[in-house]
């Protein structure tokens, strides 16, 4: 795509779909974190319960 | 309950503070490359994700090793919080890189050698999860993961060496690489601090989220624990 090229190539559109990419992932990685650990926070909850009574 | 320690709150803190930082600096601050225009800027993060990939892996052999030494369950944990770490990372670096491809290469995906064991190294990672989950007895589970992220680290620098063994179009930036490679560049000092800078937070963004893993693994296992103590 280089040969007989006037200056950069119009690719914006690319490095937006790029690091949508790369935050959408991050953020979701970090989501699925937070939802596992409150799960397993409620798990310990309902454990202590039936280890009261 | 575990409190959360405050070295990793300000961990947090300092990793989204550094890649906004980052992303600045490779927005902004980079020059525009001169033929590949603004995809180019994705490669910073592209490389940095590829790095944290590969170290998440190693800390799985690591960590591999560690556990059939000791038999310590904690190894586990934290092997499988590597590969949980390095496969979100060698995504991000796989799906980075094809968006790059498209406009530079006019394809989205091409069977180059680079790619290739790239992706053989991702699939290998799944299948540690996937046939992790099979195997019921914790300790089996272990001594499998143990082995297996030891064995299938071989992806792992087969897939960093691809681009200097194998014939490909893949650009090489450490060493050199084929002539025939498509999209190599040489970098300005500018283009080469965002580049090492973007290493430094991708690593620190790593590290975090490892923890964080880590974490929940050792809440994971209190949980088993309690289970067990409460149905025997």
């Amino acid at each position: 795509m280089f040969f007989l090229q006037q200056g950069p190539a119009e690719t914006t559109d690319y490095m937006i779909l790029g690091l949508a990419v790369i935050f959408v992932t991050m953020l979701l990685h970090v989501i699925s974190l937070r939802v596992r650990r409150r799960n397993l926070e409620k798990d310990i909850e309902l454990l202590e319960e039936l280890e009261g009574k | 309950m575990e409190r959360k320690p405050r070295l990793l709150t300000v961990l947090d803190v300092l990793s989204i503070v550094l890649l906004a930082v980052a992303t600045w600096m490779a927005l902004f601050w980079a020059p525009m490359e001169a033929l590949m225009g603004n995809v180019q800027r994705v490669f910073y993060f592209h490389v940095a994700a590829g790095w944290v990939g590969m170290m998440g892996f190693l800390l799985a052999v690591i960590a591999g090793i560690a556990y059939l030494r000791t038999g310590a369950g904690k190894w586990d944990i934290v092997g499988l919080s590597g590969v949980e770490i390095g496969l979100v990372f060698a995504f991000i670096n796989i799906v980075t890189g094809s968006i790059w491809a498209r406009p530079i290469w006019n394809t989205w995906w091409t069977w180059d050698p680079r790619l290739v064991t790239a992706t053989i190294m991702f699939l290998v990672y799944v299948a540690y999860l996937m046939l992790r989950e099979g195997i019921d007895d914790p300790n089996r589970r272990a001594r499998f993961g143990a082995i297996y992220a030891i064995v299938g680290f071989v992806s792992v620098p087969l897939t960093f060496l691809s681009i200097r063994i194998f014939r490909t179009i893949h650009p090489t930036l450490v060493g050199s690489g084929d002539p025939a490679a498509l999209g190599a560049f040489d970098m300005t000092p500018n283009m080469r601090m965002v580049f090492f800078f973007s290493l430094f937070v991708f690593t620190v963004i790593g590290i975090d989220l490892l923890w964080h893993r880590i974490r929940l693994g050792w809440l994971k296992d209190q949980v088993e624990q309690r289970k067990f103590q409460l149905m025997s």
